[in-house]
């Protein structure tokens, strides 16, 4: 009987699995990457081992464009940062340039500014929540909260002339005031709005696929969050009530009364909450902002060295004229030094560093994009879960390709 | 950005901070950067700053000062207390070809905003565990956002990517094609071919799936046989 020591060395032997971790590339033509990042999984099985993010796919040299034009020709680009909420953006430059400058825009402008950004944040965790909601292969929500995005846009085409990527912010206020039916058009959708979000809940809360998909996945605890850098609904799902808006109030911000919605967990299911209960928070804000908005007095600064002249006045004066000359071919000449200016984006800390030389152009745009460090957070959100699970993790975060890359 | 917190630098470090600033509020203090990670870890640990939140890392340029003997770039570290609700801005002064020590082992998430620095200015980061270029290509020639870089410079064409640990990095390879549209039917219909991709099936032993040039060579032999069969027939 010498035997059996023997087979037990040969069954632990055959019990010895090969497994080298199979690499597997995901994206970037992947339809659940956006078509912008590329994953790298090693996987074991199907959990996800290691994977590294890659993004970089929609780099447009938005911070270098940004060097050869004027102050109030970076704009546009601004808006293409995050197409989702331009407006939050365009106000959050603005802001920063204003900072550089010291002015202070008047409260009708602040409060115009509010009620649009507050619009677009309404867009983007909509539009968020219901594409997450796609890719798992729930259609009817998604097409549920986009019908919203659509009546939204409806407002800020009227208001601004284009659907998506508006350009409305100036330096020193808006473009134009609010139109005659502005209260009112926005007054009409707020009810419209707040049913679209109960509807979406009884869609998805207690649908029992969606939430198996969603609770629990994709968790990420409270200190790694915070030392990666994490902001906005991602942040606050993980149990920080951290919030521009609230710890740093800018514009009125201070005068409303919200609330700033916390998760507990950090996971997927804590990150589509937390979005919802935002959407009802901006609600509030909004209704607050049309009651206090003063229905009359300028949206920008009577400064002739910062705003341009009227374009009558262009036409038949011609201190208009000169001074709508040096506006538009030397640019707005901000004070020499470097500060950075920061705003609750869609998606979180939207920040902007920018140094002046003194001329008339930007020395250096730094963004601050919160999807960047967001980003860089799933992956410790994904090592540990299945590979089916990167979808609705990935999904969650709302990564959006042109603020991440820029 | 809180005044509190360049006072506890002051008293902490006296003679290790260079200068300080608070232009529009924004309180910055500039440290050599030899410091740079005794301050910042200072500032995470310390009870009365407990800067536990990172919000980001950048650089910026400045090639005239390089010229006047100064030094080139500018570090930038921004960070917050979550609890305190203070910020600060962090600056050192760094020299072309320099490096600078990671921040990684303090807050995780310099990671990538190091080898964002990184891939836009050159600046390397001792320490750094996985400093690559994260926004541009490997292959990528110069330092986009360095001044000297010109915004219209064209960039070489890049060949495709020899990997040796895996095949499946992209650009993929040329003989990489479209794997599932090369099946091999008759193979399949006869029972013998149950591959999905050709390489599998190479590997199994089965006859490799006939590209188009091939089948066309195939079909044209066919003929000529055919020709032939019929001709050596009329003969016969």
């Amino acid at each position: 009987m010498e035997a059996p020591d023997e087979i037990f060395e040969d069954e632990d032997e055959a019990l010895e699995i090969p497994a080298d971790p199979m690499r597997l590339n995901m994206g970037p033509s992947h339809p659940a990457m956006h078509g912008t990042i590329r994953m790298v999984l090693d996987l074991d099985g199907e959990t996800v081992m290691n994977v590294d993010v890659q993004p970089g796919y929609l780099h447009r040299g938005f911070e270098k464009s940004c060097e050869r034009g004027t102050w109030a020709q970076v704009f546009p680009y601004a808006d293409r940062l995050n197409y989702v909420s331009p407006m939050l953006n365009n106000v959050g430059f603005a802001l920063a340039v204003e900072k550089l400058l010291d002015i202070d825009v008047p409260e009708r402008a602040q409060y115009y500014r509010v009620i649009l950004g507050e619009l677009a944040r309404i867009c983007d965790h909509f539009t968020c929540n219901g594409a997450s909601a796609m890719e798992l292969g729930a259609f009817t929500p998604f097409l549920w909260l986009l019908k919203v995005r659509d009546w939204i846009w409806d407002i800020l085409e009227r208001e601004t002339g284009a659907r998506m990527t508006h350009s409305f912010g100036r330096i020193g206020g808006m473009a134009a005031p609010p139109t005659d039916g502005f209260a009112d058009d926005v007054r009409a959708i707020i009810p419209e709005v707040q049913k679209v979000v109960e509807e979406a809940e009884g869609l998805l809360k207690k649908n029992r696929i969606f939430y198996d998909r969603m609770e629990g996945i994709g968790i990420l605890p409270k200190e790694r969050a915070l030392a990666l850098g994490v902001t906005g609904p991602v942040l606050r799902s993980t149990g920080v009530p951290y919030d521009v808006r609230k710890d740093h109030p800018y514009m009125v911000y201070d005068r409303f009364d919200f609330e700033v919605p916390v998760g507990e967990d950090g996971d997927n299911w804590d990150r589509f909450s937390v979005r919802m209960e935002e959407i009802r928070q901006s609600i509030r804000i909004i209704e607050q902002a049309l009651e206090q908005m003063p229905t009359d007095g300028p949206v920008s600064v009577q400064d002739p060295r910062i705003m341009l002249p009227e374009k009558r006045e262009v036409y038949t004066t011609i201190e208009a004229t000169i001074a709508h000359f040096k506006l538009v071919m030397e640019g707005l000449k901000c004070p020499k030094g470097a500060v950075y200016s920061f705003t609750e984006g869609g998606n979180g800390e939207l920040g902007f560093y920018l140094v002046s030389d003194g001329s008339g152009t930007p020395y250096r745009v730094r963004v601050r994009p919160p999807c960047w460090y967001n980003l860089q957070a799933v992956r410790e959100m994904l090592i540990g879960d299945m590979i089916a699970d990167i979808i609705p993790t990935f999904g969650s975060i709302n990564m959006i390709g042109g603020e991440c890359d820029r | 950005m809180s005044k509190k917190v360049v006072k506890r630098l002051e008293k902490e470090f006296k003679d290790k901070i260079v200068s300080k600033s608070d232009f529009r509020g924004d309180e910055e203090v500039t440290v050599a950067a030899k410091d740079w990670v005794t301050i910042a870890t200072f500032l995470r640990d310390d009870e009365k700053t407990q800067m536990n939140h990172f919000t980001d890392i950048t650089a910026v340029d400045y090639p005239e000062r390089e010229v006047e003997g100064g030094k080139r770039f500018d570090v930038l570290l921004l960070c917050r207390s979550m609890e305190l609700g203070h910020r600060i801005r962090l600056r050192t002064e760094l020299g072309d070809g320099e490096s600078l020590a990671s921040l990684t082992s303090v807050w995780a998430g310099a990671n990538w905003g190091e080898r964002e620095v990184y891939d836009m200015f050159g600046i390397t980061f001792d320490g750094h565990k996985d400093l690559r270029r994260i926004l541009m290509y490997d292959e990528f020639e110069g330092w986009p956002l360095r001044k000297d870089y010109p915004i219209d410079r064209a960039q070489p064409l890049v060949e495709y990517r020899d990997v040796d640990d895996t095949l499946k990095l992209p650009p993929f390879g040329i003989e990489e094609g479209q794997p599932f549209g090369r099946i091999d039917w008759e193979e399949r219909l006869a029972g013998r071919d149950e591959q999905v991709s050709p390489s599998i099936g190479l590997q199994l032993g089965q006859r490799r799936a006939l590209s188009d040039s091939e089948i066309a060579e195939e079909q044209a032999a066919e003929i000529g046989e055919g020709k032939t069969d019929s001709a050596e027939g009329a003969e016969s």
